[in-house]
């Protein structure tokens, strides 16, 4: 019902089709806007995109796509390098207004507000929607100071004993707390890969956020320490939104509850993971899944 | 097809083993190399530092004469202790160590034994303590340079009369004084603690280093924060445009002007223009800072280029400003780069003397300043007075004070070094 008056209430120049076999013959001759195999939209959602489209000067890297992120989701998107995954999640945080000469068209909004409105200050929106990046970046700060820094900024508190409780918090949530709580003066570069990216993870949470974006954020780290970042997505899933862009499918179809296929600025495909993987529809999406490119 | 392969396989791994070799005995050629260079190098600096310090180190020590004075009371008649004739008293005492000698000619030149600086020490000597008026004492006062030169053997006793400044009569009384035990070298305090000086024994380098370190700490306090802010601003803020591009272009360029041209600047513009008094450590400070901003800039913009992406996007990822990304994240981790290229060109200004030349601080300066606006010299510049001097005495002064600039330059050098060292980030 809700989804229904959502659609009536949007006006998309191309709306999105189910007729699997009419998008699949426009794959082939294709000049124009591919069509999402799909259904991209969601009651209730916590983001929305609608009618994206990127451009890095004159080149365009994200054409006209529309897809919800939900609440208490793992949104994946997977697809070729290249294929503007990194640059639509960049989008969602603005993180793209630092790129010279990137274009943002359209519209996403974050629980109805448009991010991209005029009057939207992206240093709140950052904190409504972190992100972890896909090498793990924390201060050449101590472990503490890293985790405290985002609510130091925001003024969430300046009660000593109240900060040391977000960070202590953050740092159980994050799953780092057992291994770091004897040393939190000590510098947050000194930890192994993962336990820096789950600081990371850490950081960003510690600002309360709606959504975490992950770009990648196990491609720099051991199989080990990917399963940890795994487990540790599955229980964030429980109080956040979560996007994460993987190049590795195991890792998509493990932890997400939906995926989204990009192809060359395209989303192609966008389902729950467990059809996307055993029975995708479109034929650049299986090709893509069997490992045919990519 | 087998052998075949056989038969090209062997020669290509033969062939191969010689390339090997040959690639080994070229990269043993270019380490030789660059052991020549390093070894030519060092040996330069080597006789460099052998000269200076050969020709310098003879300036620390003073030869002193000890005289048996005797401060008359008639001579302190007049209540004011400054008008009394210290001259007088000095020249008494020549006479009584030299009872001997009586006529004017010969008097005149035993006269000339003893620095004219000897009779100021007396005077401060009764300013500090007045009871010694009416005493005898034996008291050390600085010989003349000639005299000085003689004991450190940079003037020769062997040489013809006509071609010494000191004749053989003085070499005689000089020669007595040694043998009674009352002349002597001692550790050279003035050229620490006075300034300029038309008598090499009385000449000091303290004068020239307050001037250099007043014109300095102008500088510092204007080249680096402005440094910084213009670096800072053109490095994350401004936008990439034409007149930023013109503005890089120019900054690069001024780094290479030749010094004497900002010197011709701060005379027109300063001095002129503003009426600032010149040869003073103000306009000296203005016309280095002028030397040194760009410097400062490069450095600066270089040291924030090399902060990676990774920590602006983790900041801005948080949701902190551009500007609490630039104080909290960037200006900390580029501040080490900054300060190295800080010390870099303060030792450019520190050693500079063409505009300092161009705006009057080459004038003769005995006083020591005392501020910004008092005239002053600098230490190169000093070195440049005296080097162009023609008495013998100033050479060694001359070597003495390049050594102590570079001591101030070596001390800076290694404050970078350890700054870099204390500050730099572990990754
Ligand atoms: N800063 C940039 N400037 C210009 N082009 C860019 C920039 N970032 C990405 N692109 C281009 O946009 C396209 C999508 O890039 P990206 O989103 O990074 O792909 P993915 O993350 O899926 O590998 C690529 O063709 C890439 O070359
Ligand atoms: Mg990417």
């Amino acid at each position: 019902m809700e989804l229904t008056s959502q659609l009536a209430n949007q006006s998309f120049p191309t709306l999105p089709t189910y007729d699997f076999a009419a998008s699949l013959e426009q794959t082939e001759a294709q000049s124009a806007v591919r069509q999402t195999v799909g259904n991209p939209f969601l009651d209730n959602p916590r983001m929305t995109c609608r009618d994206v489209a990127v451009f890095y000067g004159e080149k365009q890297a994200i054409r006209h796509i529309n897809i919800d992120v939900g609440c208490n989701e793992v949104l994946a998107m997977i697809g070729p390098s290249g294929c503007g995954k990194s640059t639509l999640l960049r989008c969602l945080n603005r993180m793209n207004d630092t790129v010279p000469g990137c274009r943002v068209e359209g519209e996403i909004r974050l629980d109805g507000e448009n991010i991209y409105d005029p009057s939207v200050d992206v240093v709140p929106l950052r904190a409504r929607v972190g992100m972890v990046f896909q090498k793990p970046n924390p201060f050449p700060k101590s472990i503490f100071d890293n985790v405290a820094y985002g609510p130091k900024i925001h003024g969430f508190t300046t009660d000593k004993a109240e900060l040391a409780d977000i960070v202590e918090t953050s740092l159980i949530k994050a799953g780092l707390w057992e291994e770091v709580k004897d040393r939190l003066q000590e510098p947050g570069t000194g930890l192994s890969g993962g336990q820096q990216q789950r600081l990371c993870i850490a950081r960003a949470i510690a600002v309360s956020p709606e959504v975490i974006l992950m770009d990648e954020p196990c491609s720099a780290l051991d199989p080990i320490a990917t399963a940890k970042i795994e487990e540790l997505i599955a229980e964030l899933r429980e109080q956040f939104s979560i996007v994460i862009v993987t190049h590795a499918m195991q890792q998509a179809s493990r932890v997400s509850q939906r995926t989204a296929y990009f192809h060359l600025g395209d989303l192609i495909e966008v389902g729950p993971t467990e059809r996307i993987f055993t029975n995708p529809r479109h034929r650049l999406t299986e090709d893509y899944i069997t490992g045919r490119f990519g | 097809m087998a052998t075949e392969n056989k038969q090209t396989m062997k020669p290509f791994s033969v062939h191969m083993n010689k390339d090997l070799q040959r690639r080994y005995r070229a990269e043993k050629r270019f380490q030789r190399c660059g052991i020549a260079a390093i070894a030519i190098a060092l040996s330069f600096l080597a006789l460099l530092f052998a000269s200076i310090i050969g020709s310098g180190y003879t300036a620390f020590r003073q030869t002193f004469i000890e005289l048996d004075v005797h401060f008359s009371e008639d001579l302190f008649k007049d209540e004011n202790l400054a008008a009394a004739d210290y001259a007088g008293l000095i020249k008494q005492a020549l006479r009584t160590a030299f009872p001997e000698v009586k006529e004017r000619r010969a008097l005149k030149s035993l006269y000339m034994l003893v620095s004219p600086g000897a009779a100021f020490s007396l005077q401060d000597m009764v300013k500090e303590d007045s009871r010694l008026i009416g005493s005898r004492q034996k008291i050390w006062v600085p010989a003349n340079d000639d005299v000085d030169m003689l004991i450190k053997g940079q003037m020769k006793a062997t040489e013809a009369e006509a071609d010494r400044r000191l004749k053989d009569d003085q070499l005689g009384w000089i020669g007595q004084l040694e043998k009674d035990g009352k002349l002597e070298t001692r550790f050279n305090t003035t050229f620490f603690t006075s300034g300029d000086s038309r008598e090499p024994e009385l000449a000091g380098i303290w004068g020239a280093v307050k001037g250099s370190f007043y014109s300095l700490l102008i500088t510092l306090l204007l080249s680096f924060p402005i440094g910084v802010a213009a670096a800072v601003y053109l490095e994350e803020f401004a936008p990439k445009n034409f007149w930023t591009d013109i503005i890089e272009v120019n900054i690069n360029n001024l780094a290479a002007v030749p010094s004497i041209i900002f010197g011709l600047l701060g005379l027109a513009i300063f001095i002129n223009f503003w009426g600032l008094p010149r040869s003073t450590p103000l306009v000296g400070g203005l016309v280095l800072t002028l030397m040194t901003l760009p410097v400062i800039i490069i450095a600066g913009r270089a040291s924030l280029k090399s902060v990676p992406p990774s920590i602006r996007e983790a900041a801005l990822g948080i949701g902190a400003s551009k500007m609490q990304m630039v104080t909290h994240h960037v200006l900390p981790l580029a501040m080490p780069g900054m300060l190295t290229g800080a010390i870099i060109g303060m030792a450019r200004a520190l050693g500079d003397t063409a505009p300092l030349l161009m705006i009057g601080m080459v004038a003769f300066i005995v006083d020591i300043p005392g501020g910004f606006t008092d005239s002053a010299t600098a230490l190169p510049v000093q070195i440049y007075l005296w080097a162009d001097s023609s008495e013998r005495a100033f050479t060694e002064k001359t070597s003495a004070a390049i050594m102590v600039l570079l001591a101030f330059l070596i001390c800076m050098n290694a404050a970078a070094v350890i700054m870099r060292k204390k500050f730099e980030t572990k990754w």
